[in-house]
């Protein structure tokens, strides 16, 4: 068994027990899908929204490569650099090298998950210089020491006297019960951080091929300051996010939102061009944007599968998915949860290895009724099982499949199985609750029905006669 | 009309009274029924397992067996989507296409049946009783499956219909999924069962009988008094 | 070898193979800013509804919108807002509103027009602005560092107040960056951003709490002539 599922069954196994912890989840979500359906109920044609967001997505992954060019030329017009990553190694050592060459001491990052897919973090530590998360849902989890999450609320596990906990160990406070107080600590704490770094680094939502601008969307104003007092900026994006016109932003930081966290608009939407003007009083006097490959050209390749690099990164199937809500975000253990994270991992991190979130799945659907640009998520993870079957399928499985497809070919052989099953079940009986019980990881927790004693065929069999 | 009778595996293995009742049902309404006797499985397991070869030959053999019908009949949301949409996608690019289209064309769920192709939506039907529904989400998303089974249900005497909280949430079968990741599964089944308490409600009613399945052998090992219905069962009570 | 000279052939490559058409579905038309607009939410046609609509959004926000009959009455506003915040000093930028507005404080002003030393406006309690525009769909402000003052000085002290005219309220965000191509074109300003209410977080528990990091109150002051 892979490291990776072996790692998932025991999160798996640890947390679907706790019920009052996964109702407090599952309510805290609810009152999400309530705001967002009262946000949404006030658009004129969501539906023609989503469709249109939908296309301009379309036509941003399709013609990629001309919007690539067309975003990095304009980048570079106006001083910023620009770094062409292929993989995480050489986007870590890009932004490594940056820090270096600048003296750095500290720097604050505001919230990247696509920084947590290269585990900068970790590097950066080990390389000396401090690290600073400055969103407070990602600085209470490093200061835990915790992967995020979700990748919109890094922090939605915690209550808070686990907060004020972390807050009292590790920065000194006083414990407090009160979120805004517990805001306050991290907003004090922050402060000089954002004064005295030397660099701010970024994400980005989106980058704008038409005017070569970095797009980032947040609630707390940490971007805003991160990328305005530092003297360097750097931003690391996936290749993926370009989109063609500046325009569009006014559908898509609408939608994101939406969907988000049902807000009709996020609190800072701001588009950044390049380092400080000459004519503007402040701001990084350098700006790099970092463009990530790793793998993304590779699942780009996937005529089917390239529909899941359209993501905004709005997190809604999360927020939907009845397995996210029961099984909660560090189970997944990898940087992206939930279902897109199920559909896009195995083609970052590896198929076989990461076969086994697409299979962790009822495929219900709700995941892409919910996704604002139509991306047909459960049907990529249908797709995944198909593509890890197609690669290397385990024997007992197949062997137990072609088992089916002899069986369902021939309804006498069919028929008999059913006959067989049935005194084979009663006689297992005795083994019920045993390791040795044949239907053992159904019986654990459900009574099997009974079969019927007269099956339908044999009533219809007797009817005709 | 004739109507022609998908009676899933595992109906004709453990429900097989959901399949009389519908024979009730339509010939109560002066329909002719019949059973193409040679029909086994769609072929969904297989191709949720990613298993399309092994899919392809049970659906091939469904196929076959329902070439010369007219109109069919299915008590299941689940399979019906698998006939209906997913047949399109294991027959892509085979001479089998438009067959297969075509069979879609003409499946239909049960009360997908009764309230939009027959028309009808009072089967004179009476079961007193307080109960919620449960939308399977095959039927419901992939299907668009919400109003008919409710329709039919508003006609039904003396039944009291509550809807839960977690009506359109998984109930966690998900066919092989329950056994790859029963806990999960369970923990699903678990948020269900609470929804469905918390309705007060004694029966959940669905369209799906392999939800049913589940929920079913969840709550008899609560021991909780709660009896999961397919919507044919209720519709043929006077 | 640079990154580029791989990852550009890369992606052509890719691409080379069309989308599957079961997952593309039927192609629309690419939607042009105009589409937009049948499908966000509505904002009537006129001035009134927009400034209407601004206030509704603005009492949800928390944002505080106070409209004022012109120049004059702005001022008396911010008078009367510096003595009941128990404002010390006051950031701010040139311009003609701007100027008018920070000196009748009567307080210290931190200009950030020719650079600021950071300290000095991080001691400010409050940063005044004029703005771009302001955006009745959502209500939001529109500034840029070139409009108002830089980057740092909407964000940084805990109070930001702007300053607008009547005829910088746009019906929503299409009209935004119709203006803002339209007057900068050529070279944008380095930050462009929508400031919609005051700063907030939900990250503990979901309870919302104002001031996470930039400002805690967002004052908008509109004169009407």
């Amino acid at each position: 068994m892979n490291v990776h599922l072996k790692q998932f069954n025991e999160a798996t196994r640890a947390i679907t027990p706790d019920f009052p912890y996964r109702r407090w989840m599952q309510n805290a979500l609810k009152g999400y899908e309530q705001t967002r359906a009262a946000t949404e109920s006030r658009y004129s044609d969501l539906e023609a929204a989503r469709r249109g967001a939908a296309q301009i997505k379309w036509d941003a992954i399709e013609h990629l490569d001309t919007y690539l060019e067309e975003f990095v030329r304009n980048l570079e017009a106006h001083g910023t650099k620009v770094c062409w990553a292929r993989d995480a190694e050489e986007a870590r050592r890009y932004i490594l090298d940056v820090c270096r060459k600048h003296k750095a001491k500290s720097i604050v990052k505001s919230k990247c998950m696509t920084s947590e897919e290269i585990h900068l973090n970790e590097l950066l530590e080990a390389e000396g210089f401090e690290v600073v998360e400055s969103d407070l849902g990602e600085f209470i989890v490093q200061l835990l020491k915790e992967p995020p999450y979700h990748f919109v609320f890094p922090a939605m596990h915690l209550k808070r006297d686990r907060i004020s906990q972390v807050f009292h160990d590790r920065l000194g406070s006083e414990q407090s019960d009160d979120p805004e107080e517990l805001t306050m600590i991290a907003r004090r704490v922050l402060r000089q951080k954002y004064v005295e770094a030397d660099i701010g680094f970024s994400g980005a939502n989106f980058g704008i091929a038409e005017t070569g601008m970095i797009s980032i969307t947040e609630n707390e104003g940490n971007a805003r300051l991160a990328t305005s007092l530092p003297k360097v900026h750097i931003a690391l994006m996936g290749i993926e996010k370009v989109i063609p016109k500046l325009e569009h932003l006014a559908l898509f930081l609408q939608m994101l939102a939406t969907a988000g966290t049902g807000q009709a608009l996020s609190c800072y939407n701001s588009v950044i061009s390049g380092p400080r003007r000459s004519d503007e009083p402040d701001g990084p006097e350098e700006l790099h944007v970092v463009l990530l490959d790793n793998c993304r050209t590779a699942l780009l390749a996937d005529p089917e599968q390239r529909d899941a690099l359209r993501c905004i990164r709005c997190g809604a199937c999360l927020n939907t998915c009845p397995i996210f809500k029961n099984i909660g975000g560090h189970t997944y253990g990898t940087t992206y949860q939930g279902p897109i994270g199920s559909v896009i991992t195995p083609h970052l991190r590896g198929l076989q290895e990461w076969k086994h979130l697409s299979y962790a799945s009822s495929l219900c659907g709700a995941c892409t009724a919910t996704c604002p640009v139509k991306i047909d998520l459960h049907h990529h993870l249908l797709r995944n099982r198909r593509n890890a079957v197609d690669d290397a399928p385990a024997f007992s499985e197949k062997s137990m499949f072609k088992a089916f497809a002899l069986a369902m070919r021939h309804p006498g052989l069919y028929r008999l199985a059913g006959k067989l099953a049935r005194p084979f079940l009663w006689l297992s009986r005795p083994l019920q609750g045993t390791l040795l019980d044949p239907v053992r990881k159904w019986r654990r927790t459900r009574e099997l029905p009974v079969p019927a004693r007269q099956t339908f065929k044999d009533y219809w069999e007797a009817r005709r006669k | 009309m004739r109507v022609s009778l998908f009676i899933p595996c595992f109906v004709d293995q453990f429900f097989p009274q959901i399949g009389t009742n519908i024979i009730t049902l339509l010939e109560k309404l002066n329909h002719e029924v019949d059973y193409p006797e040679r029909q086994t499985c769609c072929g969904q397991p297989a191709f949720n397992a990613g298993f399309c070869g092994e899919s392809r030959e049970a659906a091939e053999a469904f196929v076959d067996c329902f070439r010369d019908t007219q109109t069919v009949v299915v008590p299941s949301g689940s399979c019906a989507a698998m006939v209906k949409i997913h047949y399109r996608e294991l027959f892509k690019d085979t001479d089998l296409f438009d067959t297969v289209c075509e069979l879609g064309d003409r499946t239909w769920e049960l009360s997908e049946f009764l309230v939009k192709v027959l028309g009808v939506t009072d089967l004179g039907a009476r079961f007193p009783g307080r109960a919620t529904f449960h939308d399977g989400c095959h039927g419901l998303r992939g299907l668009g499956i919400k109003e008919s089974p409710r329709e039919l249900l508003r006609h039904v005497r003396e039944l009291e219909l509550i809807e839960m909280d977690e009506a359109e949430s998984c109930c966690g079968f998900g066919g092989t999924f329950s056994v790859k990741f029963p806990r999960i599964s369970t923990a699903m089944a678990q948020v269900k069962c609470a929804s469905i308490e918390e309705t007060g409600a004694r029966y959940v009613i669905s369209n799906d009988p392999s939800c049913l399945l589940h929920l079913q052998g969840y709550i008899d090992r609560q021991g909780k008094p709660i009896k999961c219905l397919h919507l044919s069962e209720v519709l043929v009570r006077s | 070898m640079n990154g580029r000279d791989t990852i550009l052939p890369h992606v052509r490559k890719a691409l080379a193979a069309k989308t599957c058409e079961s997952v593309r579905g039927a192609e629309e038309p690419m939607p042009d800013a105009e589409a937009f607009r049948a499908w966000l939410p509505a904002v009537g046609r006129d001035y009134k509804s927009h400034k209407r609509l601004f206030a509704e959004h603005a009492t949800a926000l928390r944002t505080d919108f106070r409209v004022v009959a012109d120049r004059e009455a702005m001022l008396d506003e911010i008078t009367r807002l510096a003595k009941a915040e128990g404002w010390k000093k006051v950031g701010s930028h040139g311009g003609a509103l701007t100027d008018a507005a920070s000196n009748a404080t009567a307080l210290p002003i931190c200009r950030t027009d020719d650079g600021y030393d950071v300290g000095d406006l991080e001691s400010c309690d409050a940063g005044i602005s004029a703005c771009e525009a302001l955006i009745a769909q959502t209500g939001s402000v529109l500034i840029t560092s070139r409009s108002s003052g830089g980057r740092a000085l909407s964000i940084l002290p805990p109070h930001h107040v702007v300053l607008a005219k009547r005829e910088q309220m746009l019906p929503d965000m299409v009209a935004g960056y119709a203006m803002l191509r339209e007057k900068y074109g050529g070279t944008y300003p380095s930050l462009v951003s929508f400031i919609t209410g005051p700063s907030r977080t939900g990250d503990v528990e979901r309870i919302l709490v104002l001031g996470a990091h930039g400002p805690k109150k967002l004052t908008v002051l509109l004169m009407e002539s």
